[in-house]
């Protein structure tokens, strides 16, 4: 077993990060909440609920119109926030980072908008077996609308996606390749920097899915050289409605709009408009201004603690989760990649994971069972579902404990 | 394990969780139909033998479930079982209330005991997701009754 330095002394003060986060305060069922769904979406820190509030109390008003003072405010906090986004994911510009609604838009928008523009019939697009279906349907529209062809890199059983599995697809016909950074149900984390590397060999441009992956691990997206980065704010501990579309300058330049309305034109006549520049010819409509706002303090958050620290943290949590659950006779991990991120999925013979997640609610422990959106990977390991448990950075030994043990009182229970 | 949970994972449910009954292919069935819960991905056929008087006489289901879903399938064929098809949509209506917290049709006498043995998976009203578990298969019966091929809880 892995033995962290975050086991002798967290490297964070993990009782003062908890008291952060006012939720995790307050008990469920009469029990504590132990929240091990964190993947579907993380908690939020009170300095984030305070930064939502702080914009609607104090600076709140439309963005990029008024000509007065509480517009500008918000304009430069809405653009601040753009900024931050930026320095976070190492973007050259600021106006590479488009705010969307969440992971799905940001890659719809790639595949409306790039794909309808530049991907012809018989051009092939590259996707993994265990993509969210936020990764997969958005292409098939397409394949339906322009008769591309979507190749599927298959998934090893212990749950890899190799960079020379993606290769083997790579041809000349391969015009984007669309993969998880990390798997929501596996844990996996995918090669990304060799894969883009490959794809580009062939001209090919490649979309990351970062929605499981930001909240983790440390993302450079000149470094990994990615076309596209999307993420969702809701998972890194940030409000919902908002997310992230990185792209290229040059790339989003030459793409069209994704939707028309106000805040996208430079001037409209009945006859023709003409685009805003970047990013604002991506953002039509009014935004979630108070939200961007505090995703940006979210992201603070997270730096401050240092996503080091948190890997470290929620690696230990990973190793002792998996060692623990491994005991448990009758249970089977599925995701036993060594690189992976916190996230524990497995079935019991005896219970489905329906009855498990809820003794385990019984319990106070928060996971998710089901198809987990990804309904090929269920079917690629013949499960109708799985139950997950994935941590964050707030989450505890202790917890790990009392999943265990509410594991046990199903197997108690189910179990002959 | 705390009253709630016992409440809603009786011990006939898990019985019949484990051992489900009529759990087989009927091969001169009739009547069929898929039932699906997309939510926990559990899926379930339904076969039945309808004669030519209108009454059931063989019913049985395949496929995995949650143990709610399992058990409310094996006890629907044990009481379905012999009974018109007007009776097991009388059967239906009435479990149907009692897994959402609705008002109660008032049964006949002769289906009452019927309906006692299904009170054993009321608990689920408590548990909105899971009244889908329990109704799947009667969802799924009332498909094939009227030849619909596939139904879904969703
Ligand atoms: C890998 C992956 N991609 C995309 C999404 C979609 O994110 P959202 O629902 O925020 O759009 C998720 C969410 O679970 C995910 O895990």
């Amino acid at each position: 077993m892995i033995i962290t330095k975050a086991e002798a002394g967290h490297v964070y003060d993990i009782d003062r990060v908890r008291a952060d986060f006012p939720i995790l305060a307050r008990p469920v069922r009469g029990r504590p909440l132990v929240y091990l769904d964190n993947s579907a979406s993380a908690q939020k820190p009170q300095v984030v609920i305070d930064a939502e509030s702080f914009v609607y109390e104090t600076e709140y008003a439309n963005i990029n119109r008024g000509l007065y003072y509480l517009s500008e405010r918000a304009t430069e906090r809405y653009e601040a926030s753009r900024r931050t986004v930026q320095h976070f994911i190492n973007a050259k510009h600021s106006r590479e980072v488009i705010f969307t609604r969440n992971t799905t838009e940001s890659i719809n928008l790639v595949a409306a908008s790039y794909g309808r523009r530049f991907l012809q019939p018989g051009d092939e697009i590259i996707i993994s077996g265990l993509e969210h279906h936020s990764n997969i349907v958005p292409w098939q529209l397409l394949r339906d609308e322009r008769g591309i062809v979507i190749k599927v890199v298959p998934v090893a059983d212990n749950g890899e996606v190799s960079a020379e599995a993606v290769a083997a697809l790579l041809g000349p016909r391969t015009k984007l390749v669309s993969v998880a950074h990390v798997s929501n149900v596996l844990g996996t984390i995918l090669p990304v920097a060799d894969i883009i590397r490959q794809a580009h060999a062939v001209g090919a441009k490649v979309l990351i899915d970062g929605a499981q992956a930001v909240m983790h691990l440390p993302v450079d997206v000149q470094e990994l050289d990615a076309d596209f980065y999307a993420f969702s704010s809701h998972k890194i501990y940030g409000p919902t409605g908002v997310g992230v579309l990185y792209g290229k300058e040059e790339l989003l330049n030459a793409m069209p709009p994704y939707q028309g309305g106000g805040d996208m034109i430079h001037t409209v006549t009945f006859e023709k408009s003409t685009w805003a520049e970047l990013p604002a010819k991506f953002e039509a409509g009014t935004p979630a201004i108070a939200q961007v706002a505090a995703l940006a303090t979210a992201i603070d958050y997270v730096s401050k603690l240092g996503l080091a620290a948190i890997a470290a943290h929620e690696a230990d949590l990973l190793a002792y989760a998996t060692q623990s659950l491994q005991e448990i006779p009758g249970l089977r991990i599925f995701g036993t990649v060594p690189h992976k991120a916190a996230v524990v999925s497995f079935a019991l013979e005896s219970a489905h994971p329906h009855d498990i997640a809820q003794v385990l609610d019984n319990s106070g422990v928060a996971i998710r069972a089901g198809h987990h959106c990804a309904q090929p990977l269920m079917e690629r390991f013949d499960v109708p579902a799985l139950a997950r448990a994935s941590f964050g950075l707030y989450n505890t030994r202790a917890e790990v404990d009392a999943l265990v043990a509410a594991v046990r009182k199903v197997e108690e229970l189910f179990g002959q | 394990m705390n009253d709630d949970l016992r409440d809603l994972y009786q011990e006939v449910i898990l019985d019949h969780g484990r051992h489900p009954r009529n759990r087989r292919i009927i091969e001169d069935a009739n009547h069929h139909a898929h039932g699906e819960n997309p939510l926990c991905g559990d899926k379930l056929m339904v076969f039945l033998k309808v004669n030519a008087a209108g009454v059931i006489d063989d019913v049985s289901f395949e496929g995995k479930g949650c143990a709610i879903s399992t058990a409310s399938a094996s006890l629907m064929t044990e009481v379905v079982v012999g009974k018109t098809q007007k009776q097991a949509e009388d059967l239906f209506a009435a479990f149907h209330a009692l897994t959402t917290g609705g008002e109660p049709p008032v049964l006949p006498e002769d289906l009452e005991d019927d309906f006692d043995r299904l009170c054993v998976l009321a608990g689920v009203r408590d548990y909105p997701v899971r009244v889908k578990c329990a109704t799947l298969a009667w969802h799924t019966l009332e498909a094939a009754m009227h030849d619909a091929q596939k139904v879904t809880t969703e």
